[in-house]
């Protein structure tokens, strides 16, 4: 009986939560350029939507900038996490709380300070201001994702490696590293995502002539989205939820194993 | 060995000087002068003006309302996933991720699509004969648009704090005669309290700045603070009164920063 | 084990991504490039990609969504942009401003394309046509789907009528919503009396309840999909709507609208004026406008392209093509200076705060 109302709880949500995404699958085979009415089925948007060049180039932008700030973010992010983890208590205070600011500082107020940041500076609005503005606002993912894995693991196994005659850099890398990087991954991923998802700060920091597909969609929004925007993120999500079950499928028993240690 | 460790961290110093401390000393700066550069309060206190203080005060009422809905949904979900398997719990996280995959601003208009009068939903409701739901361009549909946009910033946290939780305490609870209520009220929430607190900060901060929800789905007709920053900066270009605001904004934020440190002492209510 | 084999799958196919969209990018580039800042779907692409080979100038094009939000990023200079096409009222601001330059119009040889009204229309900014050169054209008016209106419209008052409470979509920008107020109260859509703002900003209060929604492009989709029974909308988006959905029909009210026009322009920052004019000359010859027309459906002033289109209804259309000398008290929007700007704005949120 539990099972059950947990089950249909979850279904409800789940409902929710996709609704509108299978609306987009759904629009993405309309005929009919307007969202507004149903033209009938059609496949020529995905034709048509690798011909147009704009949403390509913006697309490609997208996982450029997804990929880049994700990655130098990481790499910030992952080093910071292991120097604040030996800090004092005041500077650790310090650095988690500007690690918070961008988190839990509006998206609005983050994109506008860092416009008139570039502004004041005289930087020209491109692709460079965007990438900043995207590594500032992904390393306090980073961040939040190692520390507590940074936390978890005993110093001893680190002091044990360097007692047995290992250098500092190979004992963090045999010992302490292996155990951080599952917190590397899902911060790494957490940073990709919300780069790719994000529109206000890149509607501030963004130059002439350079979109995303975020900012390429906003200004759509007023004229009718393109269908082949429908067309886009459909095979986005598709690929995506692909590897998902993939990936959830295979090695799951070599995992739950694991988890045990 | 100590000193040389702390380098690492020279990096993440400069970029958040650099990018977050600065940039939030030029709004300051900005907010406190005129078009002419000399020192004055008026933009702060332009929060006042009729118009300013409503919109500040729908922005506060519909976040505070998204922010319930999210947790009332939210925790039930969280606590039963963190009751499933690993190996379906973990599948079914990312499953809470993968809509963010898909652009936030099509989300959000497909709900539009959905809502309509002529939508999907009264589609539905009229072909069985059910009176249609009338809630597009009101502040319903923003507070739906918020729940549905920012729902996984809830889940996730609690979730993450039930996972962690030491399913031995919760044991010893039962054995030592404490029904499922007091188990609960006395066990799993409080220690699932910093998930609570991060995922509501996580809920009600965007909710209280958005301007993308409330023009997609309010039709423009309900002025939200985050609306009238965003004019200020894009239309009018009154970038001293767009920093004004913000400032007034961000003391919102420090508050909930300020709240979340006393109930999450340890910063362990982690997004992930 | 399970996120590591994700990531790099995810970034795998990232990075084909990338790789597979970023070549052939670099195309055209040899005679350097041309920022153009247009509105947002306001030319057919093919016309730019037709460009770049022609020229081997290579375009950055970006868009915007009205006027207001164009303004500023000229204004500050974050970017070069080299050609603009803002309208009458905002090319006035723009020159008062100092913010445009002169078109060396002997790089244009295909103004003449152009018809001559349309140079004299825009005297009204432009007095000597030394900044500008027309794009397109139109009047503002009401469309309305006739399924759902029974009565003949030939007035503004219809917006202000409870009958179609819910089913009136407005403008959201300031200067149309102000225009239909006052020309409805038989004022100048330029008015820049306190008294006739407050009296124009009160009805459009007293308005808000009955607006379904202000929307500014999107009141195609929704007419379009039956979603309201009246709009405020552009006569080029009416060619296009009426297209999709022939119960839609459009009209000019009695009381007078706005008759506006778009004008490419050059701003004074361009680094890259010749490019620009060149822009400007392929833009103003007869086959690109026409496919422009075509594709934005917005009237092209543009009288040797007309000449082409093979339809004769969309030739001759009246919507299209309006004869202006049978309205009375058309009128097209000034610039009212920082102070007048000031004004609107200030009460346009107080319409957009009330309840």
């Amino acid at each position: 009986m539990k099972k059950f109302f947990s089950r249909f709880y979850i279904a409800i949500i789940f409902v929710f939560l996709y609704a509108p995404i299978a609306t987009l699958i759904v629009l993405s085979f309309n005929k009919s350029k307007t969202r507004a009415k149903w033209g009938g089925f059609t496949t020529k948007w995905y034709v048509e939507l690798f011909e147009n060049e704009i949403i390509m180039e913006a697309l490609s932008n997208t996982l450029w900038l997804a990929l880049l700030s994700a990655l130098i973010a990481t790499v910030i992010g992952t080093a910071a996490c292991i120097a604040i983890n030996q800090m004092n208590k005041a500077w650790r205070t310090f650095f988690m709380g500007v690690t918070n600011i961008p988190m839990l500082n509006a998206d609005i107020v983050t994109g506008i300070s860092l416009m008139l940041l570039y502004l004041s500076f005289g930087m020209s609005f491109g692709f460079s201001t965007i990438l900043l503005a995207h590594i500032t606002f992904n390393i306090p993912y980073v961040i939040l994702s190692v520390m507590p894995k940074m936390k978890q693991i005993s110093k001893h196994t680190y002091e044990a490696a360097l007692d047995l005659g290992a250098g500092p850099v190979y004992a963090f890398f045999k010992v302490v590293f292996p155990d951080l990087l599952p917190g590397i991954f899902t911060g790494f991923l957490m940073a990709f995502t919300m780069s790719l998802d994000d529109f206000i700060i890149t509607h501030f920091t963004k130059g002439p002539g350079v979109d995303t597909l975020s900012t390429k969609i906003y200004t759509e929004v007023k004229k009718g989205i393109k269908p082949e925007m429908y067309a886009l993120s459909t095979i986005i999500f598709v690929v995506v939820l692909v590897l998902l079950l993939i990936i959830n499928k295979s090695p799951a028993k070599k995992d739950k194993g694991q988890k045990r240690i | 060995m100590k000193s040389k460790r702390s380098l690492l961290a020279g990096p993440y110093l400069f970029w958040s000087v650099a990018f977050i401390i600065i940039p939030l000393v030029m709004v300051f700066y900005y907010g406190f002068i005129d078009e002419n550069g000399a020192f004055t309060l008026e933009n702060i206190a332009a929060i006042a003006s009729p118009e300013h203080s409503k919109a500040l005060w729908v922005s506060i009422r519909l976040s505070f309302v998204s922010t319930i809905i999210c947790f009332v949904l939210a925790y039930p979900l969280a606590m039963i996933l963190a009751n499933m398997s690993v190996n379906q719990n973990q599948f079914i996280v990312l499953v809470f991720i993968l809509p963010m995959w898909m652009n936030f601003l099509l989300r959000t208009l497909a709900w539009q699509t959905l809502l309509e009068k002529n939508g999907v939903i009264n589609m539905i409701l009229n072909f069985f004969s059910l009176p249609s739901l009338n809630i597009i361009n009101t502040e319903a549909a923003i507070i739906l648009g918020m729940v549905y946009n920012f729902l996984p910033f809830m889940v996730l946290p609690i979730y993450n704090s039930l996972a962690r939780m030491d399913r031995d305490v919760i044991n010893a609870a039962h054995d030592l005669g404490a029904n499922w209520i007091q188990t609960f009220c006395r066990i799993i929430f409080p220690l699932s309290i910093p998930g609570v607190v991060s995922g509501v900060t996580m809920v009600f901060v965007p909710a209280l700045t958005t301007f993308v929800i409330s023009a997609i789905l309010g039709g423009s007709k309900i002025l939200l603070i985050g609306n009238v920053i965003e004019q200020e900066f894009t239309q009018a270009s009154n970038w001293n009164l767009g920093s004004g605001l913000s400032i007034v904004l961000m003391i919102f934020i420090i508050l909930s920063m300020i709240i979340s440190a006393i109930l999450d002492k340890d910063g362990e209510g982690a997004l992930l | 084990m399970k996120k590591t084999k994700l990531i790099a799958m995810i970034a795998l196919m990232a990075a084909l991504a990338v790789s597979a969209t970023g070549c052939g990018k670099e195309k055209g580039a040899e005679n350097g490039e041309v920022i153009v800042y247009n509105w947002g779907e306001y030319l057919d692409p093919a016309t730019l990609d037709m460009f770049e080979e022609e020229t081997g100038i290579k375009v950055i094009y970006d868009e915007y969504e009205t006027n207001e939000i164009m303004y500023p990023k000229v204004e500050s200079g974050t970017s070069n942009y080299d050609v603009l096409c803002p309208s009458d009222y905002m090319i006035e601001k723009l020159l008062e401003n100092d913010l445009l330059a002169e078109i060396n119009f002997d790089n244009v040889p295909n103004k003449g394309n152009i018809g001559d009204q349309y140079y004299e229309q825009a005297k009204a900014f432009d007095p000597e046509n030394k900044y500008t050169v027309p794009y397109c054209f139109g009047t503002v008016g009401i469309l309305y789907n006739k399924t759902m209106v029974d009565e003949p419209i030939d007035s503004w008052d219809v917006l202000w009528d409870e009958k179609y409470a819910g089913n009136i979509l407005m403008q959201d920008s300031v200067r149309d919503a102000f225009m239909v107020s006052l020309k409805r109260l038989g004022y100048s859509m330029n008015s820049l009396d306190t008294a006739q703002l407050e009296e124009a900003r009160d009805e459009l209060i007293k308005q808000k309840p009955l607006t379904q929604a202000y929307v500014v492009d999107q009141v195609r989709d929704k007419m379009i999909g039956d979603e309201a029974a009246i709009g405020v909308i552009y006569s080029g988006e009416a060619i296009y709507t009426q297209r999709e959905n022939e119960n839609l029909e459009y009209v000019i009210p009695k009381e007078g609208s706005n008759v506006w026009i778009d004008c490419w322009v050059i701003p004074k920052a361009s680094k890259n004026k010749e490019n620009a004019e060149a822009f400007i000359n392929f833009m103003c010859r007869p086959d690109i406008a026409l496919m422009n027309f075509d594709y934005i459906t917005y009237s092209t002033p543009n009288d040797a392209a007309r000449e082409l289109i093979e339809d004769e209804a969309i030739r001759n259309s009246e919507i299209a093509f309006p004869d202006l000398s049978q309205y009375e008290n058309m009128e097209t929007f000034k610039y009212l200076g920082s102070e007048g700007d000031e004004i609107y704005n200030e009460y346009w949120k107080q319409v957009k705060s009330a309840d």
